[in-house]
């Protein structure tokens, strides 16, 4: 017999359905923590990167000696940290002789990883080391603006995939409706080399240009740092597949023979059968219109064996 | 004209300019930051080009532009949702096309003469506001109606509580459980691919248990079976060996392996059966391992030129084995 247990009470229910998969999925939840030993660098890295995503993400703030992300074994505690806090992106800290300033940053698929990018972090620059006008500081939430530049990242393989993955932890829930007045941060990566990237966080100043389009203005407001990318793996390629498919619900139908155009507006096109002009109209092939039906119908309202049948009893009878 | 120039993402606010280069090695940090975020001002400023370019409608906080859906595919946080299965009753109220309808919340009671809730605590129809049950000729003399009416709604509680059970069995099967109701054996949540631990079979245990006794020193040669204990499975390859002398059915493979070579190397397309990357791969493993073993052990050393210089001439003297291994038969047949 299968045993189940269903929630006490509907608040239970409702927190149980958020953590539900969905079809549309919300913003992904960060996972911030770090390992045995954390360098002041790396402590301040980790909780700056939990102020610039506040509202969803999760910081721990103990030492976790069993989470080792490339390592075989090492990535149990991590996906069961994963699952309960419904943590989709982490970020792991940890400092070491061989891998001074380690950062891990990954994702995760259905609570198990998917994919892991470490990088050595130099030149770290924290926000407090950065002196500007407060009243241009981003808002909280705000969405933010991504400015990729360099070759690399689309050559090299691994920045390619730090791409993705700095795309991913930062740039919050995939919205429709955005408001032009709430512009106000950008992220600026550029390739430095092959495996180095410089990574700066700007305010945006919207200042006035005569047209409609405001001239765009940076202020560096921090942190700012070098990532030089160290280890990296790939999605498998099945699971990929898997994590990359999109519901079968959102793929939008063709519509056929409807076009829209900027000055009819909506046009359709009508598409009708040849005419037939060799055959004669009316040919009686309707069951209802066939003569014996028609001629029974008139007959009488009882109810009478259909004059096929009669034909046929007499012929039996014969 | 600078759209061209950069590749835009307009739902992701991307852009990403990919011919940009820096002379970086000879200018300091500094400076490259500086030209990066110079370089990023022309970057912003496209996307926001292509961004005030866009319908919008105003709003009291500002105008409000509708995004198109980001062009950068990332991957999914969690499965796609499967549909739970209809259940019994939905399936027969499909096909007989009962359409749902609401029910009001308050019926009116007869026996109290007040408006009460449909079901629930303090529901019409209740047993407890029942004082009299009107005898009828059909009833049998020592029964309790009150405490039949009971049991009867008792069993039809039970009932539906089996064909919930039933349609959640079904559900899970397809694995799409709703999302709030959990089995009891994983104390987490269900997300898309968590299914039920499966039972071990009891030839799983089985075979289990005919590992476990293989490990005495003697192989569980000794050792008594237990009932139903079967013997490990061998999941090597049995060792095959060519009969030492020739004769009629497995005796005579030695020559049929033997014609088969010949006539790989005497037919026409003879040159094609070359595949020169293993040959060079080959070529590599022995002269690797010649450097190896020259401080090991010359016995090593010796097998190798044996090999190499008598494996043409000779029959195939060992035609289920590599050259390189050492077999306790091969000194019997010398």
């Amino acid at each position: 017999m299968m045993r189940i247990k269903t929630p006490r009470n509907a608040r239970v229910k409702r927190e149980l359905q958020k953590l539900a998969p969905k079809l549309v999925e919300t913003a992904k939840k960060t996972l911030i923590l770090h390992g045995t030993k954390t360098s002041h660098v790396l402590n301040s890295l980790l909780t700056e990167i939990y102020h610039l995503k506040k509202e969803n993400s999760v910081k721990y703030s103990r030492k976790n000696d069993k989470v080792r992300p490339f390592e075989s074994g090492g990535e149990a505690s991590l996906e069961f940290f994963s699952l309960k806090t419904d943590c989709s992106l982490f970020v792991y800290g940890s400092h070491s002789k061989k891998r001074p300033n380690n950062l891990v940053l990954g994702r995760t698929y259905d609570h198990h990883i998917y994919d892991l990018v470490e990088l050595g972090i130099e030149n770290f620059k924290s926000m407090q080391s950065f002196s500007y006008d407060k009243k241009f500081a981003p808002q909280m939430g705000s969405k933010p603006f991504f400015a990729f530049i360099g070759e690399a990242f689309e050559t090299v393989d691994e920045l390619k995939h730090l791409k993705e993955v700095l795309l991913d932890l930062f740039r919050g829930e995939v919205i429709t409706n955005l408001n032009l007045a709430g512009l106000d941060r950008v992220y600026v990566c550029t390739a430095l080399s092959a495996n180095k990237i410089l990574f700066s966080h700007c305010a945006m100043r919207l200042k006035k240009s005569g047209t409609s389009v405001p001239k765009m203005e940076l202020i560096e407001v921090g942190p700012s740092m070098d990532m030089v990318v160290r280890r990296h793996r790939n999605p498998d390629d099945s699971l990929r597949r898997e994590a990359m498919k999109t519901p079968h619900e959102l793929i939008k139908k063709k519509e056929k023979n409807v076009v829209k155009d900027a000055v009819q507006g909506k046009l359709g096109k009508i598409y009708m059968p040849d005419q037939q002009v060799g055959v004669v109209p009316l040919a009686n092939k309707a069951k209802g219109v066939k003569r014996e039906r028609r001629e029974a119908k008139m007959k009488g309202e009882g109810h009478k064996p259909s004059p096929k049948k009669q034909k046929h009893d007499i012929n039996a009878d014969e | 004209m600078a759209e061209s120039e950069y590749e835009i993402d307009l739902g992701n606010l991307l852009a990403f300019d990919r011919h940009h280069q820096f002379l970086s090695p000879s200018s300091s940090r500094e400076e490259v930051a500086k030209k990066a975020i110079e370089q990023g001002t022309k970057l912003v400023q496209t996307i926001a080009d292509a961004l005030f370019a866009l319908p919008s409608r105003e709003d009291r906080d500002g105008p409000i532009v509708e995004l198109p859906a980001p062009t950068t595919k990332l991957p999914r946080e969690k499965p796609i949702p499967r549909p739970t299965p209809p259940t019994t009753w939905e399936k027969f109220a499909q096909k007989k096309g009962i359409q749902h309808k609401n029910k009001e919340k308050l019926v009116f009671d007869d026996v109290t003469e007040s408006w009460k809730r449909r079901y629930g605590y303090d529901r019409v129809n209740d047993d407890n506001d029942l004082p009299i049950i009107e005898a009828k000729a059909t009833d049998e003399v020592g029964k309790d109606p009150f405490a039949e009416r009971r049991k009867e709604k008792k069993g039809k509680v039970d009932k539906q509580e089996k064909n919930r059970l039933h349609n959640l069995k079904q559900a899970n099967k397809v694995g799409a459980l709703p999302s709030h109701i959990q089995l009891a054996a994983t104390s987490l949540p269900i997300t898309g691919t968590q299914s039920m631990p499966k039972k071990i079979s009891k030839d799983e245990l089985q075979h289990v248990a005919g590992m476990a006794s293989t490990a005495t020193a003697s192989g569980g040669k000794f050792d008594k079976k237990l009932p139903g204990e079967k013997a490990p499975k061998h999941e090597k390859k049995y060792r095959k060996f060519l009969p030492a002398v020739e004769g009629s059915g497995m005796g005579a493979l030695e020559k049929q392996q033997n014609e088969n070579v010949l006539n790989k190397l005497m037919s026409k397309h003879s040159h094609e059966i070359l595949n020169v990357q293993k040959a060079v791969d080959m070529y590599n493993v022995k002269s690797d391992k010649k450097r190896k073993g020259g401080g090991g052990g010359g016995q090593q050393k010796k097998q190798w030129g044996q090999s190499s210089s008598s494996s043409k001439l000779k029959p195939n003297a060992k035609p289920f084995k590599k050259t390189s291994h050492k077999s306790p038969y091969k000194g019997k047949s010398k």
